[in-house]
């Protein structure tokens, strides 16, 4: 009663007399954080503790075989070395996919800023995000229409000139690329996107004005500034690359065998969830030292 | 350092004409102000000369080159701009030597250079910080610096100081003053604040809806403004119509008025403007021109007290005078005023 009354004395002159104490900051902050939180725990670190549990393992805990703890699952790319040139091969496919998504993307996303106004701005956006709303396994399908032999892209061919062999390029690793890149092009004009309309037109018009044409305010104005949008798409773009197995398979055919086909071969085929987490962590351990190495050689490019 | 012309240059957009027929020269080493209400088409005039906007018609001659169909890059140009447009992610330095290495500038050359631009804006020794380390009015002073490194043909600047306060606004008024003595660079400011114009430029051009309605000395423009709405716009004027009656006018309350400006013949229509400050209370050697009116309201300004008054007609009429004897008139008092014809100025409607 008299820390009540007390409180309404603090509040007196305030807008509602009846306000009563305020709750402690930890309690705001707490419920404030905990939605965020809760989710990351749910999504992120329940299925991500499951599996790393997975892959100490010896087999999957649903057959009949008796499961004990071991490391041999991280042993697999010492035990069957042809490992190695998949995660390799898989590493060049993201890398790949990354630097066209990169190209492509950047030179999109300033096309979309800088060569059109309000309304017709937003459209196209939406047109751009189009091929992120259809469904994965339609839009890689569709490629097999268009580049196999006597597909849409020889039939193409052949209106113009009725000789020439096949280009189909269906079941070859620039088919992987292509169709990677197809899918993840919209994260990278997004992320770019971002980062280029938050620079002022005075900026460009003054680099103009002191003589700068278009490529050198590309290379010394728009790449340096929109930097950390070119950076967040990469992540966003090379990490589901590298683990991707429909758009291999599919367009792939016998050479899209990557580190993403073999995972889900361990889950769907195999029936070895061990192998196929200790996989997955090893590939997310790669993952991480490759963007360490490459975020120190980026701190220590600027501040040089 | 070269003059700039422009010749007939008219652009449209959509139906709206936004510059009609604009055709002046600044001369070599001059500051010119571009001067008139929002919408006028100071910006776009601006624009047009710097290459970013191309005019529908006419010509835009930099020295003795026709720079119409030059692009922006290739015409050497100044350009400072309201929100200083400096490159966020390079120090102050590399900012200062953008330019210079566009011209093929770079390593101990462009470093002396820098640092005497610097030094010309007092920032010396500031090369190493960021854009975001300085205060706005170091900025500009960077922006100014980085424009006239490269020793443009002619600076530009639209409204360079109206995102600063008013007394680092009067200050950098100075600096650009003296930086623009010191370099001869031929200048066009880009101004709301009819003041500054005045104290800064050599030349002022009054711009109303696209239109240059008059261009000169700052005192021409002031003592003789052409059209009534220049007489308006810079500064406060009293305005009288009337008839042209032998070589003076007649207002339709029947008083004669006396002006020295050449009037047309009899009858016709005619405004006359007068500047509050050139009135004043009538006294025994007064002068010719006369009118009472009765006091509605006092401004004091300390210095300089502002009287509204209207004619027993219901003219209303503007007095500025000296707070010299420290008397103040009261409001209800109906006073004589007295002015010269030579400040009696024929204005076009
Ligand atoms: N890109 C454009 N499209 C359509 N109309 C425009 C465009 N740019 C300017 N205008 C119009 O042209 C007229 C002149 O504009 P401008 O920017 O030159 O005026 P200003 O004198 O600089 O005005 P302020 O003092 O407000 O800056 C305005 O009526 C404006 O609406
Ligand atoms: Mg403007």
């Amino acid at each position: 009663m008299q820390n009540d009354q007390l409180a309404l004395a603090q509040t007196r002159g305030s807008v509602d007399p009846r306000v009563k104490r305020p709750l402690p900051a930890w309690v705001s902050t707490t419920a404030l954080l905990l939605p965020t939180y809760g989710w990351l725990t749910l999504a992120v670190f329940l299925p991500l503790l499951t599996m790393l549990a997975f892959s100490f393992m010896s087999a999957t805990p649903m057959g009949k075989t008796p499961v004990e703890f071991t490391l041999k699952q991280y042993r697999a790319f010492i035990d069957q070395p042809y490992l190695l040139r998949i995660g390799f091969n898989s590493l060049m496919m993201g890398f790949w996919t990354t630097l066209f998504c990169a190209i492509l993307g950047f030179l999109a996303a300033v096309a979309l800023v800088r060569a059109t106004v309000g309304k017709t701005r937003e459209a196209l956006l939406v047109l751009i995000l189009l091929p992120f709303w259809t469904n994965g396994l339609v839009r890689v399908f569709s490629w097999t229409m268009v580049l196999r032999e006597n597909g849409f892209l020889d039939n193409l061919l052949h209106m113009v000139a009725p000789d020439a062999g096949s280009i189909s390029i269906l079941y070859t690793r620039y088919a992987v690329v292509l169709g990677l890149v197809h899918g993840y092009l919209p994260y990278m004009i997004l992320t770019c996107y971002i980062a280029l309309v938050t620079i002022d037109d005075a900026i460009i018009e003054a680099a103009a004005s002191l003589g700068a044409r278009w490529w050198t305010i590309l290379y010394k104005i728009l790449i340096p500034m929109a930097a950390p949008g070119l950076i967040s798409g990469a992540v966003l773009i090379f990490i589901p690359v590298i683990g991707s197995f429909m758009e291999p398979r599919i367009l792939g055919g016998r050479v899209g065998v990557t580190m993403g086909t073999v995972i889900e071969d361990q889950f769907t085929q195999a029936f070895n969830w061990p192998l196929g987490a200790s996989l997955s962590f090893t590939l997310l351990a790669v993952v991480l030292a490759i963007f360490a190495t490459f975020s120190g050689i980026l701190r220590r490019g600027t501040a040089g | 350092m070269t003059n700039v012309k422009v010749k007939s240059v008219a652009k449209t957009y959509g139906p709206i004409p936004v510059l009609t027929d604009i055709s002046t020269e600044f001369e070599e080493g001059s500051f010119t102000s571009l001067l008139g209400p929002s919408g006028s088409g100071k910006t776009t005039l601006l624009r047009i000369i710097a290459g970013f906007i191309k005019p529908d018609e006419g010509i835009i001659m930099i020295g003795n080159n026709d720079v119409t169909n030059v692009p922006v890059w290739g015409r050497n140009i100044g350009m400072m701009f309201q929100s200083y447009a400096l490159f966020p992610h390079m120090t102050i330095a590399q900012n200062v030597a953008f330019g210079l290495e566009r011209r093929g500038i770079k390593g101990e050359a462009a470093r002396k250079e820098v640092d005497r631009a610097l030094e010309m804006v007092r920032l010396s020794g500031f090369g190493d910080r960021t854009p975001k380390q300085l205060s706005g009015g170091q900025q500009q002073r960077v922006a100014l610096a980085r424009a006239i490194v490269i020793k443009p043909s002619v600076l530009l600047l639209d409204e360079p100081l109206s995102a600063l306060d008013r007394r680092l606004r009067q200050e950098m008024q100075v600096e650009l003053l003296r930086i623009q003595r010191e370099s001869g660079l031929t200048t066009i400011f880009v101004t709301h604040d009819q003041e500054e114009a005045l104290t800064l430029s050599d030349k002022v051009a009054i711009l109303d809806r696209g239109r240059i309605v008059q261009i000169g000395e700052p005192e021409t423009v002031y003592e003789r403004p052409l059209t009534r709405f220049a007489a308006e716009f810079l500064g406060d004027s009293n305005f009288l119509s009337g008839k042209v009656e032998n070589g003076a006018v007649r207002l339709s309350n029947g008083t004669v008025v006396r002006s020295d400006s050449a009037l047309p013949g009899n009858g016709a229509d005619v405004t006359l403007a007068i500047r509050p400050e050139k009135m004043s209370l009538a006294t025994a050697d007064s002068q010719p021109n006369r009118l009472s009116a009765r006091i509605t309201t006092v401004i004091y300004a300390g210095p300089v007290l502002s009287y509204i008054l209207e004619t027993p007609d219901g003219l209303p009429l503007k007095l500025f005078a000296q707070n010299r004897d420290g008397r103040v008139l009261r409001e209800g008092e109906t006073v004589s005023l007295s002015w010269s014809p030579e400040h009696t100025i024929a204005v076009a409607n």
